[in-house]
């Protein structure tokens, strides 16, 4: 059994909020299986939860007339993965959740959950930030949006407010169209595994394919949140597709980058990744675009 | 039908449907649940406790700690009890441990109606440590100032020292004792892993009267029984061990690692039923693990690769208890000697040597990975040296035909090794590869390596070998089969099944074995481990069954009036030896034999062995690699195993053997190491950080053999369960080394490793940030 | 708290009570006797507690069982036909030589339900992926993969024919 103190299932967002605002000590349950892992481990031991597993509202994904994607935030990542409107729209960030744990964490883990736990090494984390996501949080007092690169303070850490939920997260259209994405994820092992280095590389290419407009390189586990190498990217914009362009994308994001030396990885390994990664991930993106990167 | 056909596993049925029963499936209601309180400290003694917040947890039944547990050290190791204690396992530890030697020490007990007040309980209780330096090495455990961890049975940690000479003369003379001989020196060595059985360490325990019950997922039923006996300082008859089906051990259950805290915790409370419950982190941290050892290796060769002389110097470390103790490091450096022979001599010196990593036991090789790969990245790098093709240097030196071992005197009775290397080089096409391999360029690149082994079968003469088995028939003309032995997934129950139908001639849903063992009424067995049952256990099936197809013809012959001589068994029915003519079916026999007003007679046989037998097995692993060396990963393009086992029992059986360790090896080259912190904690001791391989991390895994009928084995067998672990790592490791060029001489080849390894060969250019 | 657990359990509806803190697999196993549901790590990292949820597959140790609420539970107990025969699944692991010590066979089997009952023609790499959220130590996964191919051919076929 889990040593859990009080369990509240909330059945609708409303409900969800006020229950949080009643128990100052309460935790937000969704999928599961970050939460369960941690009461069990003892970290969370005694907790109060407020499930909002089985939402209806929480639930699924849609596209508005203006191609904004809509994906509620309780959407689990197999049901993201098939989505039409994701295979259709951005397939980067189908695959990336595609590759969290393996089939049956699939089946139950939420991107809500994922994005909410803070983690610099979710695999949908990169690939959000690369699509400028805009994340839909709603409280006692009404709903906000805010910017996914202003949501992380620190790892583990986010903006969200006690009494806050995540309902959505919005990807407008301008930030998926035209663009080849490619999300590669590093791990030790291929699947059950927890990113050693994330990297998401989105590139949309001059009308005649032969260089880079726009340039979007993010990584997850190259610092404390998940980042964006901004100056990269614009050094990249504009560049012709040629091969010292990729020597000087991994030189530069090696140089955006803080990875840290742990027991898991030291950083030297981890800028050396950071430099491969993001030199395949940006030459997979551009084929992805409709380029050639064999020039 | 019988021996050497593929039939289906008996247990197969019930495995698919749910209907197999492992330990925590047999729980009664209403047990008590008991949690071990682990030592937060690595090297310490434990001062006092403060139990009060513990015991005010609602739910809390007792608590037990160190203080109140009898005063009586024993062993764990699941070998043979030894008479001469002197010369037997080491008695280093007691049922709770006050005297702290790892991270996670069993200190203390908690006793509660349900899991989450045995949970709270045991994080609410407070101890007050004397703490002692951490000891995080072998190097460490050996300096002078090292506190001794075990100072009433050894003045240093140094566990046993042991060592042999074969041959004239010692390696130093060797050296100058023929002018142009080339030496290779080394140092080599492997992690810690663990065994990650898929059923955690489990059992629960009570009284009936006053013996105790334990059942327990354990592969040494029989021994359990004896060491819970010893370690309460109780008669062994009073207790009962119940072993069902198990989840896997690989050596891990081949200790007595809870059941005697098991066992006393039911006695302490009147005989109540108590469930102890290991999680899967206390079983990858707090029970057993493979001994991490490293060793320096030096060999002296001709020029034209004749080896003069090698010499080998292996640390084991053995943590902070001595379970199976020095025997593993004895294993490795004595299959030092037997795969090659030098010329002159060859040396071994073997130091098992306490620390405060986590106590380490046998694991499925015993030794023999580790000395394989020792032995192995020495052949393959004195072969450079020698500019040599390492394959042509193997076959030059290895293990004779007609060896036999000077130390123990096991004869390799049969020696397939050579035609597992000519078998496995064809239809790898090894050649080929190592030529088109040869000079490989860029980032991804390709290589093969090859390695390979001797195994020997049970454990006779290091120690003792028995086994006992009983049948009867039953009125339907069919067999119950009883043994002592274990199956622990392997296989076994299957193949004494298939040995019973061979042996008195049945057909095999005529052969009902229990699997259960219970000692009250399980025959005698010393348990599953050392490759042993098939080949010892076996013989006591063979003997068994021939005693009891005596019975039957010598019955058949007083109803058929007919001299038994002339008779048979075959697929059920008494025949005519010659024609083979069915003369009366066993059911008829056995219903009357069983209930005859004339001649009541019950049909049954019971044989003990005791085995003073052993022989070599041997083989080896072929593995291609790609490699992609700026990210440091590995992966096997193709792996052929090629076994020298003696005849197959059950082929399909024996494949999914070789699958199973050749999943292991890989692991043990590529991806599994328990790692620790400075305070001696495990940093992954679970299945997220521990990287066991999923299935997108094992390549296709082909397997072959060469059957050679083995004169010492009852059906011409030898020793299968251990082998197909050996080889794979140093077959790894050495295909890395043609892909790459770089030499990696630690085990695993993790990522991080290998990118470091690349950068410094200068196949990395290090990453230089533009800031 | 206990609550009271109404869902469908092997085709089967059933009412129990529950401890709101307890497991999916907690349930099934002290509960309702399932113990082919095995509890191997408790963190869903070794799926041999993967049981069917409405047709998908999840690790039942952290699924609290109140979640399964009006759902379609399935696990391997529930495979065998009315007449007791075994599921082509279930043989299949059988003729493979599928199973050694038997502990991942359960939640396998269950994974390998969802993915037969999708009706597509994986490949065998495909497959691997499929059962990647599965650790064994004692097959390698061959055999396994050996069982799943073979039944996803065979499902494959059959539905071709009808």
């Amino acid at each position: 059994m889990y040593d859990i103190e009080t369990y509240y299932q909330a059945v609708s967002i409303e409900d969800a909020v006020r229950a949080l605002n009643e128990d100052e000590r309460a935790i937000v349950i969704s999928g599961g299986s970050d939460v369960l892992i941690q009461c069990r481990e003892g970290r969370l031991a005694g907790c109060s939860l407020v499930s909002i597993h089985g939402i209806e509202e929480l639930m699924g994904i849609s596209e508005t007339p203006d191609g904004e994607v809509i994906i509620r935030a309780a959407t689990v990542f197999s049901h993201i993965t098939k989505s039409p409107i994701i295979q259709r729209t951005m397939p980067m960030l189908g695959y990336a959740v595609d590759q969290v744990g393996g089939p049956q964490i699939r089946n139950i883990g939420t991107i809500g959950g994922n994005v909410c736990n803070g983690v610099t090494s979710a695999d949908s984390a990169s690939s959000l930030w690369a699509l400028n996501a805009t994340l839909e949080l709603v409280s006692r007092e009404g709903t906000r949006r805010v910017l996914i690169r202003e949501f992380y303070t620190g790892a583990g850490k986010t903006v969200r407010k006690h009494d806050e939920i995540l309902t959505a997260i919005h990807i407008a259209k301008k930030d998926y169209i035209d663009f080849g994405g490619c999300y590669i994820k590093y791990g030790k092992r291929d699947a059950m595994e927890i990113a050693t280095l994330g990297c998401a590389a989105m590139v949309k290419l001059t009308p005649d394919k032969t260089a880079v407009e726009e340039l979007r390189l993010a990584y997850g586990v190259a610092a404390p949140t998940p980042m964006r190498c901004v100056n990269t990217e614009a050094m990249a914009q504009g560049a012709p597709i040629h091969a010292e362009l990729f020597e000087r994308i991994a030189a530069s994001a090696a140089g955006e980058v803080k990875p840290r030396t742990s027991w898991r990885a030291s950083k030297e390994f981890r800028l050396q990744l950071v430099s491969e990664l993001g030199k395949r991930a940006v030459k997979q993106a551009i084929i992805n675009a409709g380029g050639k990167t064999d020039v | 039908m019988g021996v050497r056909d593929s039939i289906k596993r008996v247990d197969a049925y019930d495995k698919v449907t749910g209907a197999a029963k492992y330990t925590a499936d047999l729980l009664p209601t209403g047990a008590l649940i008991a949690k071990v309180v682990r030592s937060t400290i690595a090297n310490g003694r434990v001062k006092s406790f403060d139990l009060n917040e513990a015991l005010a947890v609602k739910g809390v039944v007792r608590i037990f700690t160190c203080f109140d547990v009898p005063d009586i050290e024993f062993a764990t190791a699941g070998h043979p009890y030894v008479l001469d204690i002197a010369k037997g396992d080491v008695y280093d530890r007691k049922l709770l441990n006050e005297r702290v030697r790892v991270f996670g020490d069993d200190i203390a007990a908690v006793v509660a109606v349900d899991d989450v007040a045995a949970a709270r309980a045991a994080r609410l209780v407070k101890v007050d440590y004397e703490e002692f330096a951490p000891i995080l090495s072998v190097e460490d455990a050996l300096k002078p100032e090292a506190t001794p961890l075990h100072p009433n049975l050894r003045e240093t940690n140094l566990l046993v020292h042991s060592s042999y000479s074969v041959g004239t003369g010692t390696y130093e003379e060797a050296k100058t004792s023929e002018p142009d001989l080339i030496e290779f020196e080394g140092e080599y060595s492997t992690q810690t892993v663990q065994h990650c059985h898929l059923e955690p360490v489990q059992s629960f325990a009570y009284m009936e009267g006053n013996r105790i019950t334990v059942v327990s997922s354990t592969q040494i039923p029989h021994i359990a029984r004896r060491v819970v006996g010893q370690a309460l300082g109780i008669p062994w008859a009073l207790v009962r061990i119940i072993k069902p089906y198990i989840g896997g051990g690989f050596g891990n259950k081949q200790d007595v690692l809870y059941e005697p805290l098991n066992a006393y915790l039911t006695q302490q409370l009147g005989g109540k039923l108590v469930k102890l419950e290991i999680t899967r982190e206390e079983t990858m941290a707090c029970t057993r693990v493979r001994h991490a050892i490293r060793a320096k290796v030096k060999a002296l060769a001709r020029p034209d690769g004749t080896l003069i002389a090698r010499k080998i110097e292996a640390y084991s470390d053995q943590g902070g208890y001595a379970s199976h103790g020095h025997s593993i490091c004895a294993n490795c450096i004595t299959m030092f000697k037997q795969l090659y022979h030098d010329h002159r001599v060859t040396e071994g010196d073997g130091y098992t040597v306490y620390t405060n990593h986590a106590t380490a036991g046998a694991m499925r090789g015993y030794g023999i990975p580790q000395s394989d790969f020792f032995t192995e990245c020495l052949i393959e790098d004195l072969a450079e040296k020698l500019g040599m093709d390492s394959m042509a240097l193997r076959l030059k030196n290895c293990l004779p035909i007609g060896y036999v071992d000077p130390g123990t005197g096991i004869h390799a009775y049969t020696n397939g090794l050579r035609d597992c290397v000519a078998k496995g080089r064809e239809r790898f096409h090894w050649d080929e590869k190592r030529a088109q391999y040869a000079h490989e360029t860029g980032d991804i690149r390709r290589g093969v390596g090859f390695a390979m082994f001797d195994y020997k079968t049970g454990v006779y003469p290091i120690s003792l070998e028995v086994s006992n088995c009983r049948m009867f028939m039953n009125e339907d003309g069919s067999v119950n089969l009883h043994m002592g032995a274990t199956e622990i997934g392997q296989g076994a129950d299957t193949v004494f099944t298939q040995m019973t139908a061979e042996t008195v001639g049945l057909t095999e849903p005529n052969v009902h074995i229990v699997s259960t063992q219970d000692t009250d009424v399980s025959p005698f067995d010393l348990g599953a481990y050392g490759s042993r049952q098939t080949y010892v256990s076996g013989q006591a099936v063979k003997r068994a069954g021939e005693i009891l197809k005596e019975k039957v013809l010598d019955y058949a012959g007083y109803k058929l009036k007919k001299p038994a001589a002339e008779l048979d068994v075959e697929k059920d029915w008494v025949v005519r030896k010659s024609s083979r003519d069915r003369l009366l079916s066993l059911a008829d026999l056995a219903l009357e034999a069983q209930y005859s007003r004339d001649r009541a007679e019950r049909l049954f046989a019971e044989a003990s062995i005791d085995c003073h037998e052993n022989t070599l097995a041997s083989g080896c692993t072929f593995a291609e690699v790609e490699v992609d060396i700026p990210l440091g990963k590995v992966k096997i393009l193709n792996i052929l195993n090629v076994h020298d086992s003696g005849i197959l029992i059950n082929p399909k059986l024996a494949e999914g053997q070789v699958q199973g360790g050749m999943s292991m090896g890989i692991g043990y080259a590529l991806f599994e190491e328990l790692l620790y912190d400075e305070k001696g904690r495990p940093l992954n001791d679970n299945l997220l950080d521990y990287k066991l391989p999923t299935a997108l991390d094992q390549p296709d895994l082909h397997s072959a053999f060469v059957e050679l009928c083995d004169p010492s084995g009852p059906y011409g067998n030898k020793a299968l369960g251990e082998p197909p672990a050996i080889s794979p790592a140093p077959a790894i490791r050495n295909a890395v080394l043609h892909a790459t060029g770089v030499h990696f001489n630690t085990l695993p080849l993790s990522p991080q490793k290998l990118v470091e390894g690349f950068t410094q060969a200068g196949l990395i250019k290090e990453v230089r940030p533009n800031v | 708290m206990y609550k009271t657990l109404t869902m469908t359990v092997n085709g089967s509806e059933v009412s129990i009570p529950v401890d709101e803190r307890e497991s999916l697999a907690d349930s099934l196993r002290n509960r309702l006797g399932l113990t082919s549901v095995k509890k191997g790590c408790e963190v869903g990292e070794c799926g041999a507690c993967t049981v069917l949820v409405d047709g998908e597959a999840i690790d039942s140790c952290i699924y609290l069982s109140l979640w399964a609420e009006g759902r379609r539970v399935m696990t391997v107990e529930g495979l065998k036909s009315p007449t007791g025969e075994l599921s082509p699944i279930q043989q299949a692991f059988i003729d493979e030589a599928a199973t050694q010590c038997g502990f991942c066979t359960p939640g396998i089997i269950m994974s390998a339900v969802e993915i037969v009952g999708t009706g597509k023609r994986y490949t065998r790499e495909e497959l691997r992926r499929l059962i990647s959220g599965h650790l064994c130590r004692c097959t390698g996964y061959e055999s396994i993969l050996n069982a799943m191919v073979r039944i996803v051919e065979e499902t494959c076929d059959r539905n071709a024919k009808e």
